[in-house]
């Protein structure tokens, strides 16, 4: 491809007297240019590290030690605000329903996906279609279907209709008992479209000579199932894992719709709690370390995740 | 070339299968069971935007109470959503999100990919370091930034503006730098050799040759960062006050709150919302499933 305009650069470091000289003049100075480009095109986000990234989560580390309500001048308060977050009534409970949410969603929405991708590879006819049905979901913006969903889990939703219709009792869908996993349902469907994609991805890219190998061996369906896609998958199922885990964490938009975090601390999520705390109360510091100790959480499991791969994880 | 090989490879071996052992109709049944699992699930990712269409068209439900048995064609009442766009300025509210999630993805799909390409191909000091730091924030839960930035916002006096909502977003967001990095590292090099030669400058080398070339990650950066910012509710609903400012999903948001809600109202505004992001995927899906494929998620 030619560039237009191209040689500028080139004359103006050219006429060297030793032609090798020249060469090693042009590279150094080429080499000192490109950096200067290169700090040119990454200061954008060398910004973004500063202010609204690495910066921020500095800050955020200092300001959990304190009191601040963003009018006063903060006062430091040592751990205080992470024993608060460890022995107040409503945080403990948000903490639990995350994990809740977390150990339920997870595993869920990975095991219904990873079916319809399976059902995808087969190579059927409507691929398109079917991804448009699962995205709709995916891309329909959260508040809109959250309402939505407000209705459907109604006691005079259509969810209840049909359990009438099929001489059932009625559920209390967002009643104490059951509006966690309720929500959990309703993420479990918005969810499905994008995993689904991306265990597609995954099982194309599984090498068909190794199904033909476990053929020639003699092996069934199911055995190449178990021992051709599920170890190549592995690396997938690592990756949804850990990218699962750290963005249900932060669940927010359906209890915060849905069900306001109630009834009672039902669904109260450690996102809304920390959104309440900072942006309702106006406690700052208090907020600050309730997402230092989400962050620790999502931390944890994710590095135990990560070590955990070596007894299962399955490379090439 | 590859790809045409393991397409080679599949039939040659779907063909063995079939003359071999189970036949025909093992591919058939195994076909057709993929279309019943998948017209089942499809029918259910379906079936809560009916049940929206029907509720946002009903003539009967109005504030508070569903219909009982729910309606199952719709009765058409297209008065519900004018009706709707009376009740609050929501009109309003559509354009604001519009523009506001044009600059959020116009800035994240430019500055991204500024970055992405400095990541894969620009020779500079500690750019490794800076990559691992980047992927170590993608960890960090947006909760923990949350608190700093809002103070960050405050001292420069961008409370109740546009602002915290998309200059961020001119400035990278560290997924899309991930993804433009892994798709520009399996791109060829000849090229920008070739340029290099001919005394091209990388930010040349960057407009006329890797940006052409990256419609697939484009459109995949721009589906992801449009949904996003489309959708999004924490930021707005922390940083808008009046209500002229608010987004479509604030409004609803707000709108949810007000007394006797009103459930046709709420739907029709919802129908209309869930539009716009599901318009944008059925235009790109093409690229964006390139695009999905071609990155990360296939190394």
């Amino acid at each position: 491809m030619q560039v237009r305009g191209s040689g500028g650069a080139a004359a103006a470091s050219a006429g060297p007297v030793n032609p090798l000289r020249g060469l090693r003049q042009f590279l150094g100075r080429n080499i000192i240019q490109e950096q200067l480009w290169g700090l040119l095109l990454m200061l954008p986000y060398l910004i973004n590290l500063l202010l609204f990234t690495a910066g921020p989560i500095i800050a955020a580390f200092l300001i959990s030690f304190t009191n601040y309500d963003l009018i006063r001048r903060p006062e430091w308060l040592g751990f205080e605000n992470y024993t608060l977050g460890a022995t107040d009534k409503q945080t403990i409970a948000a903490f639990k329903n995350t994990g809740y949410y977390v150990l339920w969603y997870v595993p869920s929405s990975m095991i219904i996906s990873l079916l319809l991708a399976i059902g995808l590879n087969e190579r059927i006819r409507g691929i398109t279609f079917y991804r448009t049905l699962f995205f709709l979901p995916v891309v329909a913006s959260g508040v809109a279907t959250a309402l939505l969903w407000r209705f459907i889990f109604n006691k005079r939703g259509v969810l209840n209709w049909v359990l009438d219709l099929f001489g059932l009792d009625a559920v209390q869908w967002l009643g104490f008992e059951m509006a966690l996993n309720s929500i959990i349902i309703m993420s479990v469907w918005q969810g499905l479209g994008i995993l689904m994609m991306y265990w597609l991805a995954g099982l194309q890219g599984v090498p068909q000579h190794l199904y033909e190998a476990a053929e020639i061996d003699g092996g069934g369906r199911w055995a190449k199932f178990r021992h051709v896609t599920v170890p190549m998958l592995t690396p997938f199922v690592l990756l949804l894992m850990i990218l699962g885990v750290i963005g249900s964490f932060q669940v927010f938009t359906a209890s915060y719709i849905i069900t306001g975090g109630g009834p009672g601390y039902a669904t109260l999520t450690l996102a809304l709690q920390i959104y309440r705390m900072g942006f309702e109360n106006f406690r700052m510091g208090y907020a600050a370390a309730l997402a230092y100790m989400m962050f620790l959480a999502v931390f944890i499991v994710t590095m135990i995740q990560w070590w955990a791969q070596k007894y299962w994880v399955h490379y090439e | 070339m590859a790809i045409q090989q393991t397409e080679a490879a599949r039939r040659v071996a779907e063909a063995t299968t079939i003359s071999l052992s189970r036949g025909r109709k093992d591919v058939r049944r195994r076909k057709i069971f993929a279309y019943v699992v998948l017209s089942i699930f499809g029918f259910l990712a379906f079936l809560p935007f009916y049940y929206m269409f029907l509720m946002s068209l009903d003539a009967k439900a109005g504030f508070g109470a569903l219909d009982w048995p729910p309606q199952l064609i719709p009765s058409w009442k297209w008065d519900n959503y004018t009706t709707a766009l009376g009740m609050m300025p929501f009109g309003r509210f559509f354009i604001n999100t519009f523009i506001l999630t044009l600059l959020s993805v116009s800035g994240a799909i430019i500055s991204s990919a500024a970055a992405g390409y400095v990541f894969a191909r620009i020779r500079l000091k500690g750019k490794n370091a800076l990559f691992i730091i980047m992927l170590a924030t993608l960890m960090v839960p947006p909760q923990v930034t949350l608190i700093p930035q809002f103070i960050l916002f405050k001292h420069l006096d961008w409370l109740n503006t546009w602002h915290p909502l998309w200059v961020p977003n001119w400035t990278g967001q560290a997924f899309a730098i991930f993804l433009y990095r892994q798709y520009f590292m399996t791109l060829p090099t000849e090229l920008e050799d070739a340029a290099r030669i001919d005394g091209a400058n990388p930010l040349r080398i960057f407009l006329q040759i890797f940006i052409p070339l990256s419609k697939p990650i484009i459109a995949t950066v721009a589906i992801i960062v449009f949904v996003g910012s489309w959708g999004d509710l924490l930021y707005p609903i922390i940083y808008l006050r009046d209500q002229e400012l608010y987004t479509i999903s604030v409004g609803l948001a707000f709108f949810r709150g007000a007394q006797g809600i009103n459930i046709t109202a709420l739907m029709s505004v919802g129908m209309l919302s869930v539009l716009p992001p599901i318009i944008m995927f059925m235009l790109m899906q093409g690229y964006f499933v390139r695009g999905v494929v071609l990155t990360g998620l296939k190394q």
